[in-house]
């Protein structure tokens, strides 16, 4: 199979205190078509792990070890020049707040069309035809490129969001928490609209949610942090079915079902110990 | 079953809204709502946002002005009364909120924000509201020492436990949770679940609780009411609803729980 990305004995530190890791020697794969999730509580470091993928830490932070090969290409050793180029081109970005990350005085036709013009140099009818035909893959009426973000209800905009990133035919896409802030109907929509884009697309997906049951019906693998580690990665059935990590199985006895047949229960750290010995 | 202890008859709430140079614009808030909770249950009211669950909550405790409609507690009509008697009845109808980052004032310590009520409400001496507030701490997880601390040295899971001892510490009957878990990791969203629960049936407590996520209300809730546009398009039994809706809209939210693989 195809190996798109490849994060290797990646680790994320505090710079001004390097002994703070943030991100542990972490290690996974992706692979084109496929959609892998990284799962786990605030704080334990995925989107961390997103932001440095894109080379987007903030200064503050320091990625002290480990590779990112993309395409075959090592990205940690990109300037940021190079990395600019890949972002928005061949890695496409979604975040979760649709509200704060539209430019607010630009039509969103403008803001679709600037990922082009910035990346494949398109301009005029060439240009205005690509953002109409965008608008509608992510079932938006072309007739509303000239709307600003205002004018549209969340859903739209993360409709948006995802029109930008998907601009010019990324071969991965991450996105961080993209539904978290909509309602559940229009989260279905969402993900359906995402899942039939990566097929259409033959497009990687990276996608970072603390939402057990957007991974079961989005994810191929799915990677579980837990306070900077990888503590269980496999394939979806695997872990949500049979999780082999006691903090897999407690994280998933958190989680109420719509049947309401299972009684819920707290994390019990006790096992923590033991985790931090072995 | 138990009797009914809070009930709502034919809510209406408009809101209007400057629309431009096109004058005014009226938006309905809640259309003819009627609602009935039972002592010692918990009745969820489930709806996308803008639906009007949480217009309904502030009307329902007075903290909004109706245009319409009635709104019983223990067979008093609370429409119509002056400031004095509406405070003392709060005490019996108290609120937790969402957010627990914004809902606590960062200036107060853990104590008084506790406490603060039980002063208002001039329950007991000043030592016996020192050993209720610390008592009722204690009971939501936290220590006698967090009473000196102030809320930013909490997390969002123990400010949320803080919330839960401000409303409870007054012993009320009608407590109004409004979204009191959607802002919490899942790990601490079932801890407050189950605390919730058990200080239902300690205290014998009426929930009603606002909610957007299906899968939390059908483990907590007894009966559930179901928001669209203002209106209750359906209620019942939360196991009727889940197993059999009728309505198109509370089929499309059912099927809208991720973890179904229905839509696609």
């Amino acid at each position: 199979m195809n190996q798109l990305l490849k994060v290797s004995d990646l680790s994320i530190s505090v710079a001004a205190e390097l002994d703070k890791q943030l991100v542990k020697n972490i290690s996974f794969s992706l692979q084109s078509g496929k959609t892998t999730c990284i799962v786990g509580e605030s704080g334990s470091g995925k989107s961390l792990t997103a932001l440095s993928i894109m080379g987007l830490l903030s200064k503050q932070l320091k990625r002290v070890s480990g590779q990112i090969d993309f395409q075959g290409e090592d990205l940690t050793k990109l300037d940021g020049l190079a990395l600019q180029k890949i972002r928005g081109g061949r890695i496409g970005m979604i975040f979760q707040e649709p509200m704060t990350s539209l430019n607010p005085v630009l039509t969103i036709g403008y803001q679709i069309g600037e990922t082009l013009t910035q990346h494949l140099g398109m301009k005029g009818k060439l240009l205005k035809d690509k953002v109409d035909f965008l608008l509608e893959q992510v079932g938006i009426p072309s007739n509303r490129a000239n709307s600003y973000p205002d004018e549209l209800s969340g859903g739209q905009r993360q409709r948006v969001m995802i029109a930008m990133s998907i601009a010019c035919e990324p071969a991965m896409l991450i996105a961080d928490e993209p539904t978290t802030a909509l309602d559940v109907t229009v989260q279905a929509q969402i993900l359906k609209l995402l899942h039939e884009l990566k097929g259409r697309m033959n497009m990687a997906m990276l996608f970072i949610t603390h939402d057990f049951g957007v991974v079961s019906d989005i994810a191929d693998d799915v990677v579980v942090m837990f306070r900077g580690e990888i503590v269980e990665y496999g394939k979806v059935n695997d872990v949500l079915g049979n999780p082999s990590h006691p903090y897999t199985k407690a994280l998933l006895a958190c989680v109420p079902d719509a049947d309401g047949k299972k009684a819920l229960k707290p994390i019990d750290y006790s096992w923590i110990n033991e985790f931090k010995g072995a | 079953m138990n009797e009914i202890i809070f009930s709502a008859v034919n809510l209406n709430k408009t809101y209007k809204q400057n629309d431009g140079r096109f004058g005014i614009r009226e938006i309905k808030a809640l259309e003819n709502v009627s609602l009935h909770l039972r002592s010692g249950s918990t009745l969820a009211i489930v709806g996308e946002s803008g639906s009007g669950k949480s217009t309904l909550a502030r009307c329902l405790l007075q903290l909004l002005p109706l245009d319409s409609g009635v709104v019983y507690f223990e067979g008093k009509n609370l429409i119509g009364l002056d400031k004095k008697e509406l405070r003392q009845i709060r005490r019996y109808l108290q609120m937790v909120f969402q957010d627990p980052f914004a809902s606590l004032n960062p200036r107060l310590k853990v104590g008084q924000i506790v406490g603060e009520g039980l002063v208002i409400h001039g329950l007991g001496s000043a030592s016996e509201q020192q050993s209720k507030v610390i008592r009722m701490l204690e009971r939501v997880g936290l220590e006698e020492s967090d009473m000196e601390k102030y809320p930013h040295e909490f997390s969002g899971g123990q400010r949320q436990r803080i919330g839960i001892a401000r409303a409870l510490v007054l012993s009320p009957k009608v407590v109004v949770c409004d979204e009191p878990v959607s802002a919490l990791d899942v790990s601490i969203q079932a801890q407050i679940l189950l605390l919730l629960k058990e200080l239902q049936s300690e205290m014998n407590l009426s929930y009603l609780f606002i909610s957007h996520d299906l899968r939390v209300v059908r483990h907590i809730a007894d009966e559930v009411a179901v928001m669209f546009q203002g209106k209750i398009v359906e209620q019942g039994q939360v196991v009727d609803i889940y197993n059999n809706p009728n309505n198109e809209y509370t089929k499309n939210l059912l099927k809208a729980i991720p973890g179904n693989r229905v839509a696609y």
